[in-house]
């Protein structure tokens, strides 16, 4: 593939903009940048992910304005077993880059990214509720997709396709707590 | 529980459910409405009435046969949801699509987008009082929905675009089928428009509500014709093009005043453009041609290899017993939905089995902003604005 090559190559260029551009304002910022199939990811140390993401932002050689998505992914048994994935694109300069944080299972709290991006506001929430990580400095941490009163976190690869039980969960928390 | 904390804390305000059976609410969506006379002040939507947990059920499938639950995500683009998560394994295998399979994807895709907007117009006509429009949009929806049954033998449920390319040859007379829709469907448009367009009912229905700026559509995330009708020309079939996009001339229309009307004339223009695609496709699919990647062990071979050649049988075997391992890492790939920047986040551990898969739903996204949308408000205006973000709840919870 011909294509892939050049794509690849162009995506080294921007990795090695958006590393440079980090490095220049705080050294620790980047603490190791990903190349696989073209994709960047800039691996960024918990306590600077929203300074970071502010920066990426703001910085004029960068402009990523669009939070297009944030999502997780747990790796246990393996420590530190979460990552978080943000995927930042640049609407005016057409470029991609993924932020990821790394975060251990009995620690799981993070910056949460609301107030660089007042998008990230459900996409932290959907993850909180399937993964049970914390933002801090949240608005409105509650759960969205799953009934209040669900037991675990059910995206967790220690959580059975199946679920906990025999019998789905019905919810028989909520009723108890409605009926007078 | 869901509950609304009144903001004024008076008798001058009060709570009203609307949904989750509410028929404007396009499926199971439900929204607290604080409510003063009849004046929005405030509203919570609440989800996950139709949560199914798809992303947890893909860890445990092959990376095929995660194929058919993307499906049922997004009904109204069936096709789009197998594009994205194909695109996303593909590019984990570093595999390449024959450039043939690669026009018929988009084919279809730009042909689903039209059906999806058809939907959307009908039942956001039909929302605003505008019965007749719906009965329409919906015969020519049917049209393509013969096709699809056509190529795949499937309306709605197609699973027809696979990984490495498509499920099966285009079928006998396609070709005339697929030009007797593009000679038709111009005619159909400019009758909704008529209907419409300059409707003075639904011209007082839409313009003026549900605005928002195009500074605060970009922090909110939002995509697709919501984002496009607020002056933002962001397609990601013109930014990051896939499947062989950059081959097609079309424009992205967009519109500046960002209100319920724009984003109706966004999406009309945008079957037209789509039709645009869908004529330059026909020159350039060829009636012969690979529609399937060359990569033993990953493509399935084919059947009457399999009855000649001892290899055939035994990837053919292993194919559908225990999957393929792609290597160790991860892939995010964009595609643009009827809706917005559909996405599909793919990691994987070198097993046969993905270690996680993400979709990045459009819907999902776009419905944050419906607060910001409705309030300040009238209580009349919520099932416009509802309408015009194009939510589809089978994405929205996945």
């Amino acid at each position: 593939m011909g294509d892939s090559k050049i794509v690849a190559e162009a995506s080294r260029q921007n990795a090695n903009v958006v590393a440079e551009c980090l490095r220049s304002w705080n050294p620790k910022a980047v603490a190791e940048v990903i190349e696989f199939r073209g994709e960047t990811t800039i691996v960024v140390p918990r306590e600077l992910l929203r300074a970071t993401a502010e920066r990426c932002r703001e910085d004029a050689k960068l402009q990523y304005n669009l939070l297009s998505d944030a999502t997780c992914l747990d790796r246990y048994p393996a420590e530190p077993r979460f990552e978080l994935s943000y995927h930042l694109v640049s609407i005016p300069k057409r470029e991609k880059v993924r932020l990821r944080v790394r975060l251990g299972g009995n620690d799981a709290v993070v910056d949460s990214l609301v107030p660089v991006w007042p998008g990230a506001n459900w996409l932290e929430r959907e993850i909180f509720d399937l993964f049970g990580i914390r933002f801090t400095g949240h608005p409105d941490l509650r759960r969205i997709l799953l009934p209040d009163d669900w037991e675990g976190y059910p995206l967790r690869r220690d959580y059975p396709v199946e679920g906990y039980r025999d019998v789905p969960n019905t919810g028989e928390m909520f009723r108890k707590s409605s009926t007078p | 529980m869901t509950t609304v904390d009144t903001v004024t804390g008076t008798a001058k305000t009060m709570v009203l459910n609307m949904g989750p059976q509410h028929p404007s609410t396009h499926g199971v969506l439900r929204i607290l409405l604080e409510l003063d006379g009849e004046t929005v002040v405030k509203a919570v939507p609440d989800l996950g009435y139709l949560h199914t947990g798809i992303e947890k059920s893909c860890e445990d499938k092959t990376y095929s046969q995660v194929i058919t639950l993307t499906d049922r995500m997004d009904y109204l683009n069936p096709l789009g949801n197998n594009l994205v998560y194909c695109l996303a394994v593909e590019k984990l295998l570093g595999l390449a699509v024959p450039k043939r399979a690669q026009y018929i994807r988009v084919m279809m895709v730009e042909l689903q987008r039209i059906s999806s907007h058809l939907v959307w117009l009908g039942t956001h006509a039909i929302d605003l009082g505008a019965m007749s429009v719906f009965l329409y949009c919906f015969r020519e929806r049917e049209e393509i929905l013969n096709i699809f049954e056509m190529f795949s033998g499937q309306r709605m449920m197609t699973s027809y675009i696979r990984i490495g390319g498509l499920a099966l040859d285009p079928p006998a007379g396609w070709r005339a089928a697929v030009e007797r829709f593009l000679r038709m469907m111009p005619g159909h448009i400019d009758e909704y428009e008529e209907l419409l367009t300059k409707n003075r009912i639904w011209i007082g229905r839409t313009k003026g509500i549900g605005y928002i700026s195009p500074e605060d559509a970009i922090a909110l995330s939002m995509t697709g014709p919501t984002l496009r009708a607020a002056g933002v020309a962001y397609d990601n079939r013109k930014v990051f093009p896939y499947s062989s996009y950059e081959e097609f001339n079309f424009g992205v229309p967009t519109r500046t005043e960002s209100d319920c009307y724009a984003r109706y004339l966004v999406r009309v223009a945008e079957m037209r453009e789509s039709l645009k695609i869908v004529r330059q496709t026909l020159d350039k699919i060829t009636n012969e041609g690979p529609i399937m990647a060359e990569a033993p062990g990953i493509i399935p071979p084919q059947r009457e290899k399999m009855k000649t050649e001892m290899e055939a049988l035994i990837y053919h075997f292993k194919i559908f017993t225990e999957g393929f391992s792609p290597p160790p890492g991860e892939a995010f790939v964009t595609v643009e939905s009827p809706r917005g920047e559909l996405g599909c986040f793919i990691a994987s551990d070198g097993s046969s089995k993905p270690l996680r898969v993400h979709f990045r739903s459009p819907s999902y996204i776009n419905l944050q902003a419906l607060p910001r949308l409705i309030e300040g408000q009238l209580i009349a205006d919520v099932v416009a604005c509802i309408g015009t973000i194009d939510i589809i709840l089978g994405e929205v919870d996945r």
